[in-house]
């Protein structure tokens, strides 16, 4: 599928899709509550098999917390770039996309150690790298690093 | 008359129990935990517990300069030193649009493939040590050690080597570069019939690796599994063919694939992949041009705001790095997407019910490296 057909075909099925500018690859912004369904519908349509998540990380953008999905199709070649923003800094979440994607599970729960955005429905959304009472989320803008290891 | 006294039959141990494998034991090679959930001595389910040498390298990335964080790159996959600082340099030079001199891809086209070799070398060393067979330790190091010399010579790192730089290199190459590149291919190709001779055709590998840990191809691209393991499922994801970077549109060289899936085919992908490599050094190491080591770079480098994506293939796989600047001389955020972390995903699905001597195995097969990991 070409580039501007992908495009139209995410617009139609989330209107609030904002197109971002971006020279490497197509990218949109989706509100939290329609992501799922757009990835389904991609995943799962024949023209489009969005069957391969490359990478999944977070960013904190300062006042919103930003999840990042690169997604590619084995079949066609073509990729897309998917972001979330979530306003909620004390209790960010996300439907999880784990059972779509398998690959997603040990990414989500990085993202969840390290900048603390829960995933709805993950099934084991624990920390993965960081110790289970380890307070605060390190990858956070605000972290307050208090051994001071980064600049060590 | 004596009565015969019956002992009674001890029942079958029914119930699961667990056992745990690391942090400090030889064939997770580093230290990672697995939880190993039994019935048994058969697997019914693999939990990894990382973090044990986490060292927050995307959080030190957010407080270095680029040229800086190059450094911090060699210590994630160290096998593979020499190709995670090619993504860091691209990503640069893609980012400020600057065209690297010819001299400089020739050398780092080389320099990646001798990484691969000597990544592959090492693994098949351990591989075989897994399985039992010490003799395949030895000859892989012996080997192996004939590269790190051919780069202690040029870069002075055996080991981590930060030999790139964005732009260029480090400095040009030794004068005997060439000469002792060709004199170790030259070796290599003999002595790696001696590999298939000892593991490839020996009956008790092939027992112990055929139809062991099956991964579809499907499975291969859910759980994203790159690299030979996932060639070894059919799933073509070999980035220099993809995306070609440095001189990989221009080399001759073939995307080794196989369908099986099993622990073989990710075995026989390593193997083919040296040969592969030292096909591709075959042709340009006598054709380096003339020129200058490095592009003429700013002392300071800052990338346009924006992002930028830039990926190559490790020895182990697909290597990621997605990058957010501000515009300063220090990254937003910068993110390594490392294949063993991908990979190790898949351990636990392709690993049940099979026999806990078996898992010792099919780790091995993903050539998992733990730093790669935990980053």
């Amino acid at each position: 599928m070409d580039i501007e057909k992908l495009k139209e075909r995410v617009i139609t099925l989330v209107p609030e899709a904002q197109l971002e500018d971006n020279k490497q690859f197509v990218s949109f912004v989706i509100p939290s509550d329609k992501f799922r369904l757009v990835v389904e519908n991609l995943k799962s349509s024949e023209d489009t098999a969005f069957d391969y998540l490359f990478c999944l990380t977070g960013v904190d953008m300062g006042k919103d917390l930003m999840v990042v999905y690169h997604l590619s199709s084995t079949k066609y070649g073509h990729e897309i770039v998917f972001k979330v923003k979530l306003s909620d800094r004390e209790n960010p979440s996300v439907d999880t996309i784990s059972d779509l994607y398998r690959a997603a599970d040990f990414y989500e729960r990085e993202v969840y150690d390290l900048l603390g955005i829960k995933f709805n429905n993950h099934g084991d959304m624990r920390r993965i790298f960081l110790d289970e009472n380890w307070k605060g989320y390190p990858l956070r803008k605000d972290y307050i690093d208090e051994i001071n290891i980064v600049e060590l | 008359m004596k009565e015969v006294i019956h002992t009674p039959v001890p029942k079958v141990e029914e119930e699961e129990y667990h056992i745990n494998m690391g942090p400090q034991h030889p064939s997770t090679h580093g230290v990672l935990r697995l939880v190993v959930t039994l019935q048994g001595e058969i697997v019914k389910k693999v939990q990894p517990h990382c973090g044990y040498i986490h060292r927050g390298i995307e959080k030190m990335c957010e407080k270095d300069t680029y040229p800086q964080i190059i450094h911090l790159t060699d210590r994630m996959d160290y096998l593979s030193a020499h190709i995670n600082n090619h993504a860091v340099c691209l990503l640069v030079e893609n980012a400020l649009q600057i065209e690297v001199p010819e001299r400089v891809k020739y050398i780092r086209t080389i320099m990646d493939e001798l990484a691969r070799i000597q990544s592959h070398q090492l693994w098949w060393a351990s591989f075989g040590m897994d399985l039992g067979g010490l003799t395949c330790f030895f000859y892989g190091l012996r080997d192996r050690e004939k590269i790190l010399d051919i780069w202690e010579e040029t870069t002075g790192g055996r080991f981590l080597q930060s030999y790139y730089t964005p732009g260029g290199l480090m400095w040009d190459i030794h004068p005997d570069f060439q000469k002792n590149v060709k004199a170790f291919i030259k070796y290599f190709r003999k002595k790696i019939r001696d590999y298939d001779r000892i593991l490839s055709g020996n009956v008790i590998f092939r027992e112990r690796s055929i139809n062991v840990g099956p991964l579809s191809k499907e499975d291969a691209i859910n759980y994203a599994i790159t690299g030979p393991s996932g060639r070894g499922s059919g799933f073509s994801c070999d980035v220099r063919k993809h995306h070609p970077y440095a001189l990989y549109d221009k080399v001759d060289f073939k995307e080794i694939l196989y369908h099986e899936g099993d622990t073989l085919a990710r075995y026989l992908v390593r193997m083919d992949e040296m040969h592969e490599s030292m096909h591709i050094i075959e042709q340009l190491i006598d054709n380096i041009p003339e020129g200058d080591y490095t592009a003429k770079m700013k002392a300071v480098i800052k990338l346009p705001a924006g992002e930028y994506y830039q990926r190559v293939e490790s020895a182990r796989g697909e290597l990621g790095v997605y990058c957010i600047s501000d515009g300063n001389k220090t990254p937003y955020r910068m993110k390594f997407r490392t294949p063993s972390f991908s990979n190790l995903g898949v351990l636990d699905y392709i690993s049940r019910e099979f026999k806990i001597a078996d898992l010792v195995v099919i780790g091995g097969s993903l050539d998992l490296v733990i730093p790669d990991i935990d980053r």
